[in-house]
């Protein structure tokens, strides 16, 4: 290897850099480079605000719920009480639902899932605070979304198993969802690939004048794919209307977000080189997200163009089925998170508007609890993974508009080998 | 229908035209495609009379501009993304195959991408390694996406045409060697443009036609043998049947997603031996796929083993351009080694 520059040789020798985590198993959970700012420290400037005077903002955590759960500071949205209980609810749904369906999943059930656990917030308040019309692009973690409009929680168990009754036809993985009808685009497993969807829809809406935004989501550990930066260059080239959001929960699978350098400087603040404004919001703060949201929507809705979020927030379990976070990270990192947990500190904040209080909580728990026991059930009856499918014919189908000759060919030659000459399958 | 003759450039400018006077859902935008008219110039004129937001710049970024193609696709519009050169698009395969081709399949018909990706592909410019590639393996490869390769002026338009008015996505891939003039593989010999040849194909209708995806063209009728090719390489094997003597029947597969397979099937069960022709290199291109369907269909019609003249598996070698080439020579030679196989 080359190495003759003798004339440097009063330096010390180079050393390589490898970012490792705070803390492994077995080692003691450490927080200490989480700025936690002031809740209502951040200010909030006009939505038609220029870009070069907002570059404070990535560098500072926008937060509105302090640690006694009331509200306050500038980015409070100051939502009504059923507002609240809806947001709440959609929350905890997602939360009860998470549960039940990563058990069926141990049971054999389907053959995959994944949990929002302690990320509810930011796809809960989102979908809330937007329009109908205005279209998410989202990722694996933002099933909130869904429940928070009530998408028919049979059906997504339907997705779930990929029975008969799948709307999405067996042709996609558990809860890699579609739902046109609830503004929710097609999820695939790439990562960072529809960041630029999101962009191209919005200068689509843009084109045609239309009154709608779109929202696009990736992980902390996505922004180091080149997808995030081709569409960050589109959106800021052609000031589309969207919400640009980098969900950063600490963890991608079992690299920590130094792999992404968090170590360096705020995600957000990678809008500074976008010419976007960039903010860093309180992803377990369920009125930060609202309020940053709308602040965001306001911008994109009036030309100002888009807007980068950076959610900060915490993986509280691990990525997927197919993986155990404890192999990697503390047992009790999840609980030590110094931001808290989502559903949580809103329920406090509700408890202290006199709005709510832990016999309704405990209530509501259980409701949810029964609602989602009796959509398993029916879909159970169903049939969970592998008992039963949507009819065989479908698989062919949707891979063109209309079937070429290949496809019609093998479509017979299937039929054929299950003797389903003609029938439906 | 009044018509005129047009060169390539001028008939696929006219097939962007056209559509864009009919839709305003057709949009057309990629690097130096705006006031520039695109390095080509097939976009030229077509952001002053259609205006900025119709047809655009695109920072160079690939991916990018697939990527918000396909949301733009996944909206309502009908966008046609320029990709400069064919040997570019690879930062924008991720796009195309993980979700432009799949995007509809995976949503059960919820959402997909009806986008146009135009991009001049091939070699005989003395491009090099960086701007000769012929890719279309890579793309037919991909279940979801269509593959479309003109070779004259009429079908260029007309499945220019077609393409953008399709649902589907499709990678339409544009001869560059054919742009100005039809090229029979001959450098050496006086090069003639479109106007000034006598082909047929250069007598465009200037209104709306289409010619449909999926449907081959049989550029000449013969006995003995069929030559299978695309693009540049038709008028390659023009020149290379002509000097065999072999009376060959030549089929221009238009577009090889959707694929002909009938006029194809037909054509060798009638002659009994096939030459399959392109310029891309030889393992596992197209020519392998064209080769093994027509083995599984025409067996026992073969009077010979299927050949294969294509480029050579190697980077397109700048120096070397006319030896990497497969021209006339070499597919005269495989013409007449069929006819002569005992």
């Amino acid at each position: 290897m080359p190495d003759s520059n003798l004339s440097r040789s009063n330096l010390p020798p180079l050393s390589l850099y490898i970012p490792e985590p705070p803390a492994r198993p077995g080692e003691e959970v450490s927080f200490e480079h989480v700025d936690r700012g002031e809740p209502g420290a951040v200010r909030r400037p006009d939505s038609a605000e220029t870009e070069k005077e907002m570059r404070d903002l990535p560098y500072k955590l926008i937060r509105v719920l302090d640690d006694d759960g009331n509200a306050v500071g500038p980015w409070n949205p100051m939502l009504g009480a059923d507002t609240l209980i809806k947001g709440l609810r959609a929350m905890m749904l997602t939360r009860v639902f998470d549960d039940r369906l990563f058990r069926a999943h141990r049971q054999g059930k389907t053959s995959f899932y994944m949990k929002s656990t302690g990320e509810e917030a930011i796809s809960a308040a989102q979908s809330l605070a937007l329009d109908k019309g205005d279209m998410f692009f989202p990722t694996y973690r933002a099933l909130a979304w869904l429940h928070a409009r009530n998408y028919p929680l049979t059906t997504l168990c339907n997705q779930i198993f990929s029975n008969a009754e799948d709307p999405l036809a067996g042709k996609q993985l558990p809860i890699l969802m579609s739902a046109r009808d609830y503004d929710f685009y097609s999820i695939s497993g790439n990562l960072g690939v529809r960041f630029a969807h999101a962009v191209g829809w919005g200068m689509a809406s843009a084109y045609k004048g239309g009154r709608n935004i779109s929202l696009g989501y990736v992980g902390d550990g996505t922004t180091a794919e080149g997808d995030f930066h081709e569409a960050m260059t589109f959106a800021g080239v052609f000031k589309a209307p969207t919400i640009l959001c980098i969900t950063n929960n600490q963890w991608a699978i079992s690299s920590f977000a130094g792999f992404a350098q968090a170590e360096q400087t705020p995600f957000a603040a990678k809008a500074l080189a976008y010419g976007m404004p960039g903010l860093k919001v309180d992803g377990n703060d369920f009125l930060a997200v609202w309020g940053a949201t709308q602040w965001a929507a306001e911008r994109a809705r009036t030309n100002n163009g888009p807007t980068l979020i950076e959610f900060y927030t915490y993986r509280a379990e691990g990525h997927s089925t197919s993986d155990d976070p404890t192999k990697y990270r503390p047992k009790d990192e999840a609980s030590k998170w110094p931001l808290g947990d989502p559903v949580e500190r809103l329920k406090d904040h509700l408890i202290g508007l006199g709005e709510w209080d832990e016999d309704r909580h405990a209530a509501l728990v259980e409701e949810l609890k029964e609602k989602v026991r009796v959509a398993v059930k029916e879909a159970e009856k169903i049939g969970t993974l592998g008992q039963s499918k949507p009819p065989i014919d479908e698989m062919f189908e949707d891979v063109f508009e209309e079937m070429d000759w290949r496809l019609k060919e093998q479509k017979r030659e299937l039929l054929h080998r299950r003797g389903l000459d003609g029938k439906k399958g | 229908m009044a018509s005129k003759r047009m060169n390539m450039i001028q008939a696929l400018n006219s097939a962007l035209d056209v559509t864009m006077s009919r839709d305003e859902d057709v949009l057309v935008f990629g690097e130096d495609v705006g006031y520039f008219g695109g390095v080509f110039r097939v976009t030229e004129k077509l952001q002053e009379k259609h205006g900025l937001q119709r047809c655009f710049d695109a920072p160079l970024t690939e991916g990018g501009i697939i990527g918000a193609a396909i949301g733009m696709g996944a909206y309502g519009l009908r966008p046609v993304p320029e990709i400069q050169f064919a040997d570019y698009i690879l930062p924008a395969y991720d796009q195309l195959v993980s979700e432009a081709a799949r995007l509809r399949y995976r949503s059960n018909g919820e959402f997909w991408a009806p986008i146009t990706v135009r991009t001049p592909y091939g070699g005989g410019i003395f491009g090099g390694q960086t701007h000769s590639q012929s890719p279309e393996a890579i793309f037919a490869h991909v279940t979801g996406l269509k593959v479309v390769i003109p070779s004259n002026p009429y079908d260029a338009k007309g499945l220019l045409i077609s393409s953008i008015e399709c649902d589907d996505p499709v990678v339409f891939l544009e001869p560059k060697r054919l742009y100005n003039g039809p090229f029979y593989g001959r450098p050496d010999e006086e090069l003639k443009t479109w106007a000034n040849s006598d082909h047929v194909g250069a007598d465009v209708p200037e209104g709306h036609y289409d010619v449909p995806l999926g449907r081959a063209s049989i550029v000449r009728e013969g006995t003995e043998a069929t030559v299978l090719a695309y693009g540049t390489m038709v008028h390659v094997a023009e020149a290379g049947i002509a000097d065999s003597g072999v009376d060959a029947e030549l089929i221009d597969l238009r577009s090889i997603v959707p694929l002909d397979i009938d006029a194809i099937t037909a054509s060798v069960r009638k002659t009994g031996r096939c030459i399959i022709l392109h310029e891309a290199s030889r393992y596992a291109g197209f020519g392998g796929e064209l080769s093994a369907l027509v083995q599984e269909r025409c067996f026992d019609y073969l009077r010979a083993p299927i050949a294969r003249v294509c480029g050579y598996d190697m980077p397109y070698p700048h120096a070397f351009e006319w030896d990497y080439f497969p021209g006339p020579v070499r597919l005269s030679e495989a013409l007449k080694s069929a006819v002569e196989y005992r």
